[in-house]
């Protein structure tokens, strides 16, 4: 062996020092190249949204009944709608209802499903028999009809609406997380933080949890995606966030009587429900390749 | 494989039970009632004869006796009595089942037999031109919400082009085959566009995974022709997880068919049941859960029977 080589190691192992596991995340994540662009579409149009009062060319309730369903044009690129209200305006600040109901749920959704599927995991026996059949119970009954009744016995606050979508949409989560603490626990890592004496609460969220982030993660990011389609079904069908309000889905609640004569108040919320959902679906697409470490080709 | 079916099928009872009672309970958690239906039609009535209404419908009792008188019916297809048409839940749901399973099977098909070829042709041309579109729509197809899908087809092909009817499954006055055919068109594309995107991505990913593996190098060393290869060899065994998947997704069709078929004004269950919760109508609403949950335990009885009868790797122990 020659002397540059050793070296040549040394150098190696000193970089590899120098990247962590962040670092190593991000390099995976940013050779996904739709990835990225899905990420800087989705922080322009989450940023445009929620500055809707800075940037909005209109109030969101400003009636101008003198412009009533007006087509686009350069006073109103997206056009108006029935009561002279600019849609652009609509959509932005209804994007700040939809992306929220769509975050929140999710977080909900993950969290709830993450604690019942470590718990299940972690604990085995007949804690995880009872949860498990209950994950059962909860993933048997078909999940839009039931929302479509919860949703009708509520008031469609937003904070509700948000709960709603979350306790309906953990059960994917509760699986795939109770199969990764199964594994994570007979690790060694696991065994040393018991031998220190460290209580389960401490080995569950600090040891196992970011040991098993990945495919949590990445189910996350699509909860946000499916949330901001079940509201704007719900919204459809009148029993989301109610108007004056606007959201999303409830701007297309009334679209399919005047289609026809005003296409543009059907085709603009839509596309922007179809955008920032497919987004979402290729962040959490480039997320799922960034941080599976069998894929990484480092 | 017999023993494990007969386990499996026990195990859909305390399943049906934990689900009855989770469905009776939301629903009595709902604000109003049968009377609250009555009050509202802003006549006054006499207290006693909204007494004798509830007692009448038994809602006047404890809420266990409730449930065991609901579910002890249920069981001999006693699904109860709608509130608003007076007529029985099961015959109403049997009325409107037709239409929904025909909506349902044809968009089953129709999204079969566009998904796994495109998967199949994919991998095998992976990351060639076809396969980067087919990934992008996809996406797109992945991410379109249902209802939006629809009523753009609906406006680019029955208002702008004229080509298709708007809804409905008939023409008035007009019973031909050909014409209900046109009308079943549109609600099944929409239908089947979620399955034909995540069953072409799975195909595809399930074909790779086969392709990659040594039995099919083995085979292709042989000399066997290419054609025999893929589609004797790897299309069969990638076939295997989708079917599953297909399977299990068949009970979300039914999810799907709500939004489809109250776009398209398509008389079946779905519909009776958007009908029903606008009218408040709790026993056509417990009925179409009950019916809906009890064909989800189904269906996964059924993809993990099949899955085990593809794949002889699985044994039942």
């Amino acid at each position: 062996m020659t002397v540059t080589n050793i070296l040549g190691e040394d150098d190696a192992l000193e970089k590899s020092k120098v990247v962590n596991q962040r670092t190593i995340i991000w390099e995976n994540f940013r050779r996904h190249k739709v990835a990225v662009i899905a990420s800087v579409l989705f922080v322009i149009m989450a940023l445009a949204c929620f500055a809707a009062p800075l940037i909005a060319p209109y109030e969101f309730d400003a009636i101008n009944l003198k412009a009533i369903r007006q087509p686009p044009s350069a006073g109103n690129w997206m056009g108006t709608d029935d009561l002279g209200r600019d849609l652009l305006t609509r959509i932005l600040y209804g994007g700040r209802i939809s992306i929220m109901i769509g975050i929140l749920s999710a977080l909900v959704g993950t969290s709830l499903g993450a604690l019942i599927g470590a718990l299940a995991g972690f604990y085995g026996g007949r804690l995880d028999n009872l949860l498990m059949r209950f994950t059962d119970i909860a993933y048997s009954i078909p999940t839009l009809p039931l929302l479509i009744v919860l949703s009708s016995f509520s008031n469609s606050a937003v904070p509700v609406m948000v709960l709603i979508i979350g306790f309906l949409s953990w059960m994917p989560t509760a699986r795939v997380v109770r199969g990764s603490v199964l594994s994570a626990k007979e690790k060694e890592y696991v065994e040393a933080a018991r031998m220190i004496g460290a209580p389960d609460r401490v080995i569950i969220w600090q040891h196992i949890l970011p040991n098993i982030a990945g495919p949590i993660i990445v189910g996350a990011t699509l909860g946000v995606g499916n949330a901001i389609i079940i509201e704007s079904s719900l919204s459809f069908l009148g029993l989301g966030v109610q108007p004056p309000t606007p959201t999303w889905g409830n701007m297309l609640m009334d679209s399919q009587a005047t289609m026809a004569s005003k296409p543009w108040l059907t085709i603009f919320p839509g596309l922007a429900i179809l955008l920032i959902v497919l987004a979402v679906n290729f962040i959490g697409d480039g997320l799922h390749d960034a941080l599976d470490p069998t894929l990484r080709r480092r | 494989m017999g023993r494990y079916t007969i386990r499996r099928i026990l195990q859909m009872i305390p399943l049906m039970v934990g689900i009855s009672l989770i469905i009776f309970l939301i629903i009595q958690a709902a604000p109003g009632g049968p009377e609250q239906m009555m009050l509202q039609s802003g006549l006054t009535i006499d207290p006693s004869v909204i007494e004798a209404y509830r007692h009448r419908l038994g809602v006047d009792q404890p809420i266990y006796i409730q449930y065991f008188k609901w579910i002890s019916a249920f069981i001999t297809g006693d699904l109860g009595i709608s509130y608003t048409s007076t007529r029985p839940v099961l015959t109403m749901i049997m009325e409107r089942l037709p239409a929904t399973l025909e909506l349902m099977s044809v968009s089953f098909v129709l999204a079969a037999l566009i998904a796994i070829p495109m998967g199949i042709y994919s991998a095998l041309r992976q990351y060639s031109f076809f396969d980067m579109v087919a990934t992008t729509s996809s996406f797109l197809g992945i991410a379109m919400p249902v209802f939006w899908f629809g009523l753009i087809l609906q406006l680019v092909f029955s208002v702008k082009l004229g080509w298709l009817p708007v809804s409905g499954t008939i023409t008035v006055g007009n019973t031909s085959f050909g014409d209900h055919i046109l009308h079943l068109i549109l609600p099944s594309v929409v239908l089947s566009l979620h399955y034909i995107a995540g069953w072409s991505r799975y195909m595809r990913s399930s074909m790779l995974g086969v392709i990659g593996s040594d039995y099919i190098r083995t085979a292709r060393s042989k000399g066997l022709r290419e054609n025999i290869v893929v589609f004797r060899h790897a299309v069969k065994n990638a076939l295997i997880p989708v079917v599953t998947i297909m399977a299990l997704n068949l009970a979300a069709l039914f999810s799907g068919a709500v939004i489809t078929e109250t776009i398209f004004a398509w008389p079946g269950i779905g519909r009776l049941f958007i009908q029903a919760m606008y009218a408040r109508d709790y026993p056509v609403l417990m009925g179409i859960l009950m019916m809906g949950s009890l064909m989800v335990v189904v269906f996964n009885l059924l993809a993990d029977l099949v899955y085990g009868w593809l794949d002889p790797r699985i044994s039942y122990k």
